[in-house]
């Protein structure tokens, strides 16, 4: 499963990248959508998979799956959740300024032309 | 503080005092200026005795014990030497700029702080024992000295020659810096006296060689040797009393005096002897063939100064090969050394008296140039004195001093013929005729200087000014100096007890033992010998080339502008600033996308490399868990999600497939076991698919949006290479596992000490509590910046 997995997420990395070397802002924001969703199928990929079960005291298992990575998930998950809302606006914003979402025509005036 | 200290910190001090003598306007700051280097010059004058009985006088200061940087000030007979030249010369300097500089048009108190400073450094250069000392007053100096020639600021030449002296005499300063620091490695401490008492060991040490060539880059800049001489000529737009002070006797003797201490250092290497010794005659021949072709006077003394620098230079280089022979008696090259010191004292006083005389000429008729001048012999009768005995001493005709050095330098390189060390062999004659050759150009330009000022057409109709004599505070100081140079030359033993035997001792002191000393005779009359044929010899074909000066003159013309030193130093600057801006521009493009290529691209290859570097690829399939279809399923989902999102054409699809792959993502924490992970997951999916949505309806309906991603191979290639990397570090991550998890603490404690059933609720709120903390910090930050965004309008910021 681990390789399996492994290779998922190599994929997701791969469509992210590309979706954020593109010229449209809004792209290279689903690219980073998808590169979180790599990122995190990472974290809990490494912790090893299916060991056991949820890991709920009230289960009584002999062997639960490890809860760090799944704390380390949550938080991660809510981070890039308030860094994409954000960038969206900002997105969202730069787009009602510049009256545009390509980021080739957002480079700013050169200083010696 | 002894008293050393404090003659080497009272110019600094008295410059800041400076600020007061501004409010002075009747008095011409200069006469509050004057006592000090005179106090001064009595001061040394006071050390002779100490110095000529081979005792020195050293002093020291705490400074940073800790890295063995201490204030040493250390009295020798070479530095005694040159710190009576610097305060001698330094106070007719500022008595000739009383008379020099105007008071009402000039601002005279930075002019003053200037050259107080520069005075300040360049004591402390000669008066230091500690190497670190040394090099912070070695950059005062070409600080002081970039100030003063800049003085007239306001002249686009000024700041050129500035800049230019500046970074040459700063790259040699910095490489000097490097050499001092190798030093240091190799003997464990900055003080001279310690390495010239270990320096034995130190001519086997991988070290010595760079150590030397980096000390030498910095004597050689400082003291306008080949190729690095094009700094003095451009220095020459300073005002006439810094140039007879700076680029004549103090600043430009710095890398001689640097030379001549570290000789006992580095004096026994062949290399030393070849690169002092020829880069001091080609610097000697260069300048005096150049000279000729120059038409201002400032112009023909800064060549004829390169010249003279380069001649002291050759001499000590050569004078290092005494070091070879350890006898003290009969030691044949003893001559050049004490030929070097004995010329040093000359220069600066037959050079300093040019440089003024040069000045009133060019404060009475308004001009330096050469072809508008002549004839001014019946006007200036005292200038023309001056000058001719500076010009005849330069030369080296009897009986000034000039002379008598000249012999010297002369009997020192003819003695390289009989020298039997360095593979000399035959090229040792090289070095008399290479001397031969430079002295007769010296000998016609110092005519060139006095005859076609003084004599010859007098053209009133192309000076600005009548000419007349100069006043009488200008005259005095160069009278002094002419008649220094005719004292020493009818009185040359006058010198050669007091300063030239101590300053040899320091510049070979393995050469004797206590008690001894360098008898330094300087006779006028050698009798008839080869050296007064090769006089001659410079006289006879110095006044025929001078005759016949018209008809050659044109040469000089026929050398090609483009292989000109100048030029060269132009083009590099000039090629290297543009070339940085090219290079600049050429990377640091303004688009995003180029800055990410760097960026992936970088990071694959440092990965990659390391992986491969390492070996560090494992494939482990024992320790993985089962396959089941519902897995297959959801796999392929998201593959098939996000591959599909790089085709589609629409944005509207690509965000559902988003919105679609996030789902699925939640699936998989349902079969991995990880249920607030799928809520949590599943949640904000579909908040962040609504602003996605959000977003969508206010983007333009522009129509080249509504096409899919134009494919680039550079792009496939950067996200082909990241997604590999990825899976290959995943893998090989995942099979090296070394420790187990540290979870089991979790499972067994959640319960007994947290009171808790739900593991990961309670690592984030109990266990683990600060991320959580932290992470509603972010999101409140994150919605507050939203918030700002939305509400906050720059006023009026908004262009057209």
């Amino acid at each position: 499963m681990e390789i399996l997995m492994a290779f998922v997420i190599g994929i997701l990395f791969m469509s992210a990248t590309y979706l954020m070397l593109s010229k449209s802002l809004l792209r290279i924001i689903v690219g980073t959508g998808l590169l979180s969703h790599g990122a995190h199928l990472l974290i809990l990929t490494m912790g090893g998979l299916k060991r056991g079960s949820a890991p709920l005291l009230g289960e009584h298992a002999d062997n639960y799956t490890d809860p760090l990575p799944q704390a380390l998930i949550l938080t991660a998950i809510v981070i890039s959740f308030g860094v994409t809302a954000f960038f969206l606006v900002l997105a969202y914003r730069a787009y009602q300024e510049l009256g545009t979402d390509n980021v080739e025509e957002m480079k700013g005036t050169e200083p010696n032309d | 503080m002894s008293l050393l200290h404090l003659v080497i910190i009272l110019p600094l001090l008295f410059s800041i005092l400076m600020i007061f003598f501004k409010r002075v306007q009747r008095v011409h700051t200069g006469w509050f200026v004057l006592p000090l280097p005179i106090l001064l010059f009595i001061y040394f004058l006071s050390l002779l005795p100490v110095t000529s009985s081979r005792e020195t006088v050293t002093e020291a200061i705490n400074w940073i014990p800790s890295l063995g940087i201490n204030f040493t000030a250390k009295a020798d007979g070479l530095g005694l030497l040159f710190a009576l030249l610097i305060t001698g010369i330094g106070a007719l300097v500022v008595f000739y700029s009383i008379y020099y500089l105007d008071k009402a048009k000039e601002k005279l108190p930075s002019f003053y702080v200037y050259l107080l400073l520069f005075m300040g450094a360049m004591l402390g250069v000669v008066l230091s024992d500690n190497l670190i000392v040394m090099y912070a007053f070695w950059e005062l100096t070409s600080f002081s000295s970039f100030l003063l020639i800049g003085y007239w600021y306001d002249r686009e030449a000024s700041r050129y020659g500035a800049q230019k002296s500046m970074l040459i005499t700063v790259f040699g300063g910095l490489a000097m810096l490097g050499g001092i620091i190798l030093l240091y490695i190799m003997t464990g401490t900055f003080s001279i006296t310690e390495i010239v008492g270990n320096s034995d060991q130190l001519y086997q040490h991988s070290l010595f060689i760079p150590s030397m060539l980096c000390i030498l880059l910095g004597a050689f800049t400082k003291s306008a040797q080949f190729p690095f001489y094009i700094w003095l000529p451009d220095a020459m737009e300073a005002p006439t009393p810094v140039s007879a002070y700076l680029h004549s006797a103090t600043m430009v003797k710095a890398g001689i005096y640097l030379v001549a201490r570290f000789t006992p250092v580095f004096g026994e290497s062949g290399f030393w002897f070849w690169l002092v010794g020829g880069v001091g005659l080609i610097t000697l021949t260069w300048g005096s063939v150049f000279a000729v072709k120059q038409t201002d006077l400032k112009g023909i003394l800064a060549f004829s100064t390169v010249s003279q620098l380069g001649l002291i230079m050759s001499l000590l280089g050569v004078g290092s090969a005494a070091l070879h022979y350890e006898a003290l008696d009969d030691n044949i090259f003893l001559v050049a050394t004490s030929a070097a010191i004995f010329h040093l004292i000359n220069h600066a006083t037959f050079k300093g008296s040019l440089f003024m005389a040069v000045g009133m000429i060019d404060h009475e008729t308004g001009t330096r140039d050469i072809r508008k001048l002549g004839g001014l012999m019946p006007f200036m009768p005292i200038t023309f004195t001056v000058s001719i005995i500076g010009a005849f001493s330069m030369a080296g005709l009897p009986p000034f001093n000039g002379f008598l050095s000249k012999e010297m330098f002369f009997t020192g390189m003819v003695r390289v013929t009989e020298m039997d060390i360095f593979n000399l062999g035959t090229w040792g004659i090289l070095f008399p005729v290479i001397a031969w050759i430079a002295s007769v150009f010296t000998f016609l330009y110092s005519m060139i200087l006095i005859f076609k000022t003084f004599t010859g057409n007098y053209q009133p109709e192309k000076l600005d000014k009548k000419p007349h004599e100069a006043p009488l505070g200008m005259l005095i100081p160069p009278v002094i100096l002419v008649s220094l140079v005719i004292i020493f030359g009818f009185f040359p033993n006058l010198l050669s007890d007091s300063l030239i035997s101590p300053a040899m001792a320091a510049v070979l002191p393995s050469l004797i033992g206590t008690g001894e000393e360098f008898m330094v005779h300087i006779s006028f009359w050698h009798g008839i010998n080869i050296e007064l044929f090769m006089t001659l010899g410079v006289v006879v074909l110095g006044i025929i080339l001078y005759r016949t000066l018209p008809k050659w003159k044109g040469v000089y013309k026929k050398i090609p502008e483009r292989f000109s030193l100048f030029r060269f130093y132009d083009r590099l600057l000039e090629s290297s600033q543009s070339g940085s801006y090219r290079l600049t521009s050429s990377y640091m493009t303004g688009s995003i996308h180029s800055y990410l290529v760097y960026i992936f691209a970088f990071f694959i290859f440092i990965l990659a490399a390391t992986l491969i570097g390492q070996d560090a690829f494992k494939l482990d399939t024992v320790n993985v868990s089962s396959i089941g279809i519902y897995e297959w399923v959801l796999a392929l989902f998201v593959v098939a999600g996000s591959i599909s999102i790089l085709f589609v054409k629409s944005r509207m699809t690509a965000i559902i497939l988003l919105g679609a792959v996030g789902y699925t993502v939640s699936l998989f924490y349902v079969l991995f076991r990880a249920p607030d992970l799928a809520l949590t997951q599943l949640v904000i999916e579909t908040i962040s698919v609504a602003l996605f949505l959000v977003c969508f309806y206010h983007l333009p309906k522009l129509r080249q949006y509504e096409t899919r991603i134009r494919f680039k191979l550079t792009n496939a290639l950067i996200s082909v290479g990241v997604g590999a990397i990825v899976t290959v570090i995943a893998l090989s991550a995942h099979s090296n596992k070394l420790f187990d998890s540290i979870s089991q603490f979790y499972v067994e404690n959640t319960y007994e000490k947290a009171a808790g059933q739900n593991m990961v609720n309670v690592i984030l709120v109990d266990f683990r509590g600060f991320d959580t903390l932290f992470e509603i910090t972010v999101l409140a930050i994150a919605s507050l910046g939203i918030y700002g965004m939305i509400k906050l309008r720059g006023n009026g910021r908004k262009e057209g």
